[in-house]
């Protein structure tokens, strides 16, 4: 539980002008007062900029502080839906913090970046099994620019096959945002397709929808209705006979490590989140890592850089090995460090480790979503297995008793629990998407259970300690609306000192 | 192994409340001709201390070589505070603050950062940060268009200053919604893009130019003309510039001449990596972007604002989510859905325990350094500095023969001698940009400068070093 008095100041209200932590920068000699001198004065700064004056000390309580008014995985269950708020193993990030890891230009010749490029290509190697891909590149920086690349991939098959008339990407309606924002990104329209009442893509619609202009199809399996898509050899086949590609969003690659590979399913191109299936760390919003992986036909168009090892020696690719790529999407290669802590993970894991990953994800939400449908709860498909994830659909409550997602997810945060992802998929009334992962204890599952009975209970006895939640954070609920309409987004520099 | 706690008592009465007869069970709705073979490609597994020996010897090959590359990465100091908090699981482990109020410290942190890269940069508006500096001029482009409400252009004039790394991503990702990134040439002599070559656009139709302070050879360009020129011809100015030389350098807010009708440039971009972050082999890094209020709506990314809870106490969450893909779909800004939150912690202590006279310190020292190592080389028969231009903390050398050959003998002790121009920039003849910053003593660029000597000219050896 967080402290309900813990609060802090802005640091800019903490320091006195003239306050230093004067270890940490170099100290003044006449060469660098000279340099300083040598900027011509229409390119100098007359003003310094108004940042903090403050003392070490005062800048690690600050900041440690700011720390404890977070939930975190470390220090509460975050039953995120899409996400997969796992343990992030620490060694991880030990291994990836070694200094020489850290300390290397990655514009180092490659005969200072064997031991690193080493763990590059394994991790191309290790992700290209596990999808059942015939290549996979590690630069995209995120799930969102992993989907960028894959659709791109998609845009540069058409263009080299003088096809560009293939300009439409078939989405599901309950896709995540990111798959239609991506397609705009990428010049291509977007059809939307609505799926059937047991969460299947609709065949009919998909049938009605393809045709000369298709360029393909974005699907996640597991969908992120939380169930697996069972029709997916009949869609792949009426995308693939009408010419298109299907695209795998791996959000919920989890659900199914070592169970199903999406090669096998028919998939032409996926991006995985390196942050979300293989644990590296959310970061409070990133860095994340978005590795793409295509099978034959994409295989020309991957965005470099990419590693290969030739003779037993590593080296990058560049544009010149690879004249068809769609390019780079990073100054350098992407997120580097992030990717040498799925390394480790995928190590300390194995073979055998993926499968459990999956076997146990699926075992813990099939788990809590029984024992929520005991306590009294409602799941938006109720004949369905959940896979990794799976629905909670509050219409009823909201209808009975006037509360809302958002209250119960506020309420959870009162009884020490992050909230599940509230209102997605959109096409879900009052839903929470409840993603526990493998890593959680059988009694912490039991726990949340039972704060959701006892919110359950509150609905009808004692309703405004839902409306009202929540009552133990650092804060009460904060007014959305005034932060759009009167902005506030920094400390004018007049109060700042 | 797994990170998994189930015993297997756990096991069966999971399953047994499930209603399953075994684990296998829960995947029956999976086509039995999908169900994947054993993996091949994933060896066994390790414990963490085999792992940790792996992992140990594979970073002793690489070991930790003398660097003088720069070219957007740049090695500094980094106090050890900043990660010692920044691993904090509190920290590490959380998502986006989706839960505002559980969250509080996150969102307190991307508020004081915002406000930081506003103080930095001159501007109004920072958003929460972007995957790096290249994708971020990516985005600033797509911003220009968007918000050049005058003029309907998808065409940016982009000189040839500007990292050329960075024009491929922008190439790459603006490419598709077609736009046209216009390239300039730069002056020869003084390694900065001059106003004569922007005469032939003037009166066109551009939505923005593109000008990086200080640009790719490490270069002070002419800002203040750059600026005026660009606005006298209607195009938004879109910077690029490094946050450490903004202790030092005039801000983007205030470049132009006083007497120009408007000032200032219209979006600030660039790689945050400096503030804090190590190199790390290229990221996890941050793209930082701000602008002027007005464009608020057209900027990509989170934005937070500080706002009011139920009983009228101060408090942080996201705002604006109006403009982003969770809400607008395939309507949406940008696909971007996360920020470099990390990173961008990392940089706000950075910020904060350097201030802006420690951040000054680290500039000029920055700036010292590369002048040091500038005059050491260029005594070295055989090298000379390409550009008369006065300039930050790189420099590009000149050379009478390929450097390729030089750098791989370099290598060989230990040296990275900087980036290869000539492939990219012919018409500079063999040609190296280098960069030293304040972790580099006289005795690191006094090694250097020998071993390049007796690299170029072998005679040396018996003569000693300059």
């Amino acid at each position: 539980m967080l402290e309900k008095s813990l609060r802090e100041p802005l640091i800019f209200t903490i320091g006195r002008s003239g306050r230093r932590a004067p270890t940490q920068s170099p100290p003044p000699t006449p060469a660098a007062a000279a340099a300083g001198r040598a900027i011509p004065a229409h390119l100098r700064r007359s003003v310094p900029p108004a940042l903090p004056e403050v003392s070490e000390l005062q800048v690690v309580r600050h900041f440690t502080r700011l720390s404890q008014l977070n939930f975190s995985i470390d220090t509460h269950f975050y039953p995120l839906g899409s996400c997969t708020m796992k343990y992030n193993p620490k060694a991880c990030n030990s291994y990836a913090m070694l200094p020489e890891f850290t300390g290397r230009h990655p514009l180092a010749p490659d005969n200072h970046s064997q031991g690193f490029l080493a763990c590059l290509f394994e991790l191309q190697e290790m992700l290209q099994d596990i999808t059942g891909m015939q290549g996979v590149s590690l630069t995209p920086m995120a799930g969102a620019q992993g989907e960028f690349a894959g659709v791109a991939m998609i845009r540069a098959y058409r263009r080299a096959r003088g096809d560009l008339a293939r300009n439409q990407i078939i989405v599901p309606e309950a896709a995540h945002g990111t798959n239609p924002a991506t397609a705009t990104m990428c010049g291509c329209e977007v059809r939307e397709i609505p799926c059937d009442v047991n969460g299947d893509v609709d065949l009919e619609a998909l049938r009605a929808v393809v045709g000369p202009r298709t360029a393909g199809i974005m699907l996640t399996n597991p969908s992120t209705l939380g169930v697996f898509e069972r029709k997916i050899e009949a869609v792949a086949r009426i995308v693939h006979e009408a010419g298109g590609l299907l695209y795998y969003d791996g959000a919920n690659l989890n659900a199914i490590l070592g169970k199903v590979r999406p090669g096998d399913m028919g998939f032409d191109v996926i991006h995985m989140n390196l942050h979300k299936t293989f644990s590296t760390p959310h970061g409070g919003g990133g860095p994340g890592s978005g590795a793409v992986g295509v099978g034959a036909r994409l295989l020309p168009f991957l965005p470099i850089p990419m590693v290969a090892c030739e003779a037993g020696r590593y080296r990058w690719l560049d544009e010149k090995d690879r004249p068809q790529t769609i390019g780079r999407l990073s100054a350098f290669m992407g997120n580097a460090g992030v990717n040498l802590r799925a390394y480790v993970y995928m190590r300390l894991l194995g073979r055998e480790g993926m499968v459990r990953v999956a076997e146990f994800a699926a075992l813990n939400a099939n788990y809590l979503l029984r024992r929520l449908l005991a306590a009294g709860f409602d799941a938006a498909y109720p004949m369905r297995r959940a896979s990794h994830e799976f629905i909670i659909t509050l219409k009823r409550q909201n209808r009975e008793y006037q509360v809302t997602a958002m209250d119960v997810a506020k309420r959870l945060l009162d009884y020490g629990f992050h909230a599940p992802t509230t209102y997605f998929p959109l096409l879900v009334p009052e839903c929470l998407l409840i993603e526990p992962t493998e890593t959680e204890t059988k009694e912490d599952l039991d726990r949340f259970c039972e704060a959701m009975s006892e919110i359950l209970r509150e609905m009808s006895e004692e309703p405004q300690k839902l409306t009202g939640a929540p009552f133990t954070m650092p804060v009460r609920r904060l007014d959305d609306v005034r932060a759009a309409k009167q902005l506030d987004l920094r400390v004018k520099p007049a109060t700042s000192s | 192994m797994a990170f998994i706690p189930h015993t297997t008592e756990d096991v069966a009465e999971m399953l047994s409340l499930i209603g399953a007869n075994s684990i296998g069970e829960l995947f029956d709705e999976i086509p039995a001709a999908l169900l994947a073979a054993p993996l091949q490609g994933v060896p066994p597994a390790l414990s963490e201390m085999q792992i940790g020996r792996l992992m140990s010897e594979r970073a002793a090959l690489d070991g930790r070589p003398l660097s003088f590359i720069g070219a957007g990465a740049y090695e500094h100091h980094i106090p050890a505070p900043v990660w010692a908090i920044t691993t904090r699981g509190e920290f590490y482990s959380a998502y986006t603050p989706y839960q505002a109020e559980a969250s509080q410290g996150t969102l307190q942190v991307i508020y004081e950062y915002q406000s930081m890269m506003c103080a930095l940069t001159g501007m109004e508006v920072s958003n929460a940060s972007l995957y790096d500096g290249a994708s971020a001029l990516a985005e600033a482009c797509l911003t220009a268009v968007r918000a050049h409400r005058a003029s309907s252009s998808r065409r940016i004039l982009m000189p040839r200053t500007v990292n050329p790394t960075y024009c491929q991503v922008a190439q790459t990702i603006a490419g598709n919604q077609n736009l046209v990134l216009q390239p300039v040439d730069f002056d020869r002599s003084a390694g900065r893009t001059l106003i004569d070559a922007l005469r032939p656009y003037e009166g066109e139709d551009y939505a923005a130019l593109v000008v990086q302070q200080p640009n790719y050879f490490g270069v002070l360009e002419q800002v203040d003309a750059l600026v005026d020129w660009a606005h006298a011809n209607d195009m938004l100015v879109i910077a690029v510039v490094n946050p450490v030389s903004l202790a030092v350098l005039k801000p983007p807010g205030e470049w132009g001449t006083p007497a120009a009708a408007k000032r200032g440039a219209d979006i600030v971009c660039g790689e945050g990596q400096a503030l804090g972050v190590p190199l790390s082999s290229g990221g996890p890094y941050f793209g930082f972007m701000t602008t002027r209020m007005q464009y608020v709506r057209q900027m990509p990314g989170r934005i937070v604002g500080r706002t009011v809870d139920a009983e009228g106490r101060e408090g942080f969450t996201l705002t604006l989510q109006a403009r982003e893909q969770h809400i607008r779909r395939s309507k949406a800004n940008s696909n971007i859905c996360t920020n470099q939150g990390l990173t961008v912690t990392a940089a706000t202590i950075y910020l904060s325990l350097l201030g802006a006279l420690g951040l000054a310190r680290v500039a000029e020292a920055s700036m010292a350094r590369t002048r040091e190592l500038t005059a050491a080389l260029t005594a070295v028969r055989g090298v000379r500095a390409v550009f008369s231009g006065e300039g930050f903390h790189e420099a590009v050398l000149g050379f009478d023969r390929p450097v390729g050959p030089l750098l791989a003998a370099l290598a060989q002790r230990g040296i990275q001698g900087g980036v290869d121009l000539t492939e990219r920039f012919p018409e500079l003849g063999p040609s190296l940009l280098v960069c030293a910053t304040e972790t580099k003593t006289s005795e690191d660029i006094a090694r250097f400068a020998r071993a390049v000597d007796e690299l170029q000219n072998p005679a040396a050896l018996s003569r000693g070093a300059a």
